[in-house]
């Protein structure tokens, strides 16, 4: 752990007081978006292809009965489902306010900085490839591609003489997805795996099973609990890195730990849903917006609402032409892109 | 081939036009002839020239001018639209890394091909000439959007801001296709997929006709405004001072880069990348004078998208992939290449 000197801790302690931060806020958003996400999936669990009432949905989740088709139903399809929607969109949000906290950069979001398309690459080449891989190694294998991209986006960024600025990130960014959603896109048809991949390009929760979220939920709340930890240096950094190693942190260490939190949970969201951005780009700003800028209440915030948006936009995927499910992943773009573009113009630094 | 020096005078740069602008003139003849043995049924370059010259048999001119030669004729007649176009956009937008692609143009257009394929339930029975028409509005639209949004009071416009909103704007239309699509005729998904791959899907020889005029009455209309473009690039200050109608000039430029582009993605697909590699590649080979640039940029364009398409169709037998797909692997690299080593 950091041995910090009382002097040193009580500057640090004299920053955080000086931060726009308001708990108060942040508890109720806590509690409130809570009790929203568990009505939102009760609903989301109603509604489908078998109506459900209410009731049913209760006693199939705390009287399971195998006999009755819809308990079947429920707890076989509809349950995995939601449950997977709040931690992805949880994990979408939590990566990208850790992006946004270190890199103190307005436009991280791990779909825009080509996490998720490289994880994309990498689950392709895997099915292409080694098609008997357990999902356990399969995540394993989504945090390398995730990795490979954040990589070579932040690479292509610094290398250039006027150092990382948000605009390069996301022009680097953008053409790293493009590359290697190309690659995924020409593995797919050579192989005859796009029947498997077609939906997963445009994100979508309609198969995901038990086993998947049995793997997944170490690793998503590992990664959270650790990144609840580093919440407190995350303020820190996001004043500046000079402010952060004069107030006794070890930045290097905290950015280390910090990158690999997002990459597992990116990594680890993109192999359930497919590449869903923006996601990480909406809900931290959001969240600053009505919390302030302490990682402290930053993190969890973000993770209910992140949470909630993926699982009211899972909702209305089935909602807008049943039978049929609009991918998830262009339903959040819709509103994701708009507030890029909202962001773009302001560009203040205020993070 | 090694980049032309500073100091090279007008004549020898206009000699080294001719030579480059021949050099890829053969080529893409080269390829042109390669192309057309290549697909699923192997033909001989002998049986290809006899077929050309009507000697063939039936099933051998069916398959060379029922299918191929179309489809190769709008590749490269592809390569050269989005090549100026995206020229155009450098040039005015004084932005290396400009491209009707990741300006989001292209992604306007695709979306009013959308919409018109959704209102014609038989996709080979829809009139073919009114698509570059309907493509072009979309496009304008679209570039008008991006232009409004990157233009700030006291600013101007911010060539930076133009990319940023463009990408956003492209990715946001794409979702809105996909979702209209679902809403529309879900049978057609598939289709849109494709086509935002970039798969050259209007292959026939009415798509060719459909896109000739516009190349061939915008093309001049950029070759004779050259100079134009030349005093633009020296600022817009310096431009005015030279007595040049700046923003009258830039409008119809760009009015002429989005109409380009507009009329190419209407029968391809969404491949983008080309409009950024074929102005840069050309301006290594020719400089930075645009009497010569665009043309080489328009043959370079050409050699591109013809190259790529037949990788597409021969390398990986028996799977298609998109020429889109094999333009945009090339592409990005060499995207990603500027980008590290532009400036600000």
């Amino acid at each position: 752990m950091l041995v910090v000197s009382n002097k040193q801790n009580d500057q640090t302690d004299l920053a955080m007081s000086q931060l726009r931060s308001r708990p108060v806020a942040a508890s109720m958003i806590i509690i409130g978006g809570l009790i929203a996400l568990v009505f939102a999936m009760a609903l989301s669990i109603t509604f489908g292809a078998a109506d459900i009432s209410f009731e049913m949905v209760w006693k199939a989740v705390f009287a399971f009965n195998p006999d009755i088709t819809q308990h079947q139903i429920i707890q076989e399809l509809r349950l995995p489902r939601v449950i997977g929607g709040a931690m992805v969109g949880a994990s979408f949000a939590v990566a990208g306010a850790l992006m946004q906290g270190m890199t103190r950069n307005p436009m991280a979001d791990s779909g825009l900085l080509g996490l998720n398309a490289g994880a994309g690459l990498v689950i392709t080449l895997c099915f292409a490839f080694m098609p008997g891989l357990s999902f356990n190694q399969l995540i394993l294998f989504a945090f390398i591609g995730a990795g490979l991209g954040a990589g070579l986006v932040f690479g292509v960024g610094s290398l250039s003489r006027g150092g990382l600025t948000p605009v390069r990130l996301v022009l680097a960014g953008a053409a790293v997805s493009a590359l290697f959603g190309a690659l995924s896109e020409g593995i797919a048809l050579h192989y005859h795996i796009g029947q498997n991949l077609a939906f997963w390009y445009a994100g979508g929760l309609a198969g995901t099973k038990w086993f998947q979220l049995k793997v997944m939920l170490p690793w998503i709340v590992g990664a959270l609990i650790v990144s609840m930890m580093l919440s407190r240096s995350i303020t820190l950094l996001s004043l500046g890195d000079e402010i952060a190693a004069g107030l006794g942190q070890r930045t290097r260490t905290i950015k280390i730990v910090g990158t690999l939190m997002v990459l597992i949970l990116a990594g680890s969201a993109v192999a359930v849903v497919g590449a869903v951005g923006f996601v990480g780009l909406i809900i931290p700003h959001l969240t600053r917006f009505l919390v302030g800028v302490n990682y402290r209440w930053i993190i969890p915030c973000s993770a209910v609402l992140g949470s909630l948006l993926v699982v009211l936009a899972d909702l209305s995927a089935r909602l807008i032409r049943p039978p049929y499910e609009t991918p998830i992943g262009a339903l959040i773009a819709l509103i994701g892109v708009p507030f890029f573009l909202y962001l773009a113009r302001k560009e203040r630094r205020a993070l | 081939m090694k980049p032309m020096p500073a100091f090279a005078t007008d004549r020898v740069r206009t000699r080294r036009g001719a030579f480059v602008m021949s050099i890829l003139g053969i080529l893409i003849i080269a390829v042109f002839i390669v192309s057309m043995n290549t697909g699923y049924i192997c033909l001989s370059p002998f049986e290809v020239v006899k077929t050309l010259f009507g000697m063939g048999t039936d099933q051998q001119s069916l398959i060379l001018f029922g299918f191929r030669l179309p489809r190769i004729v709008i590749s490269v007649l592809i390569g050269i639209g989005l090549a100026v176009s995206g020229c155009i956009l450098q040039g005015v937008s004084r932005n290396a890394l400009a491209d009707p692609g990741i300006l989001g143009i292209n992604a306007g257009s695709g979306l009013m091909v959308m919409i018109f394929i959704g209102f014609y339930k038989d996709v080979a029975g829809a009139p073919v000439y009114i698509l570059p028409v309907l493509a072009f509005i979309g496009a304008g639209a679209t570039a008008t959007l991006i232009y409004v949004l990157a233009y700030k009071r006291h600013e101007g416009i911010s060539p930076n801001r133009l990319l940023f909103n463009g990408i956003a704007i492209a990715a946001g239309i794409s979702a809105l296709m996909i979702v209209l699509t679902l809403m529309i005729d879900p049978t057609k998904y598939q289709f849109v997929a494709t086509w935002m791959a970039g798969s050259i899907w209007g292959s026939t020889w009415k798509h060719v006709l459909a896109l000739l005029p516009w190349i061939v009455i915008l093309i001049p209309f950029v070759i004779y405004k050259a100079r134009v473009m030349n005093i633009l690039n020296l600022g817009d200050q310096l431009a005015t001072g030279l007595g040049t109608p700046v923003e009258k000039e830039r409008m119809k430029l760009i009015g002429a880069s989005v109409g380009l582009a507009g009329a190419c993605v209407a029968v391809s697909g969404g491949i983008g990348f080309v409009g950024l590699i074929a102005p840069h590649l050309a301006n290594r080979l020719v400089g930075p004078k645009h009497q010569l640039l665009v043309p080489t940029a328009a043959l370079t364009g050409g050699l591109l998208v013809i190259v790529a398409d037949t990788i597409g169709r021969s390398v990986f037998q028996p799977t298609e992939v998109p020429t889109g797909v094999v333009v945009a692997v090339i592409g990005a690299p060499y995207f990603l290449y500027l980008l590290a080593k532009s400036r600000n």
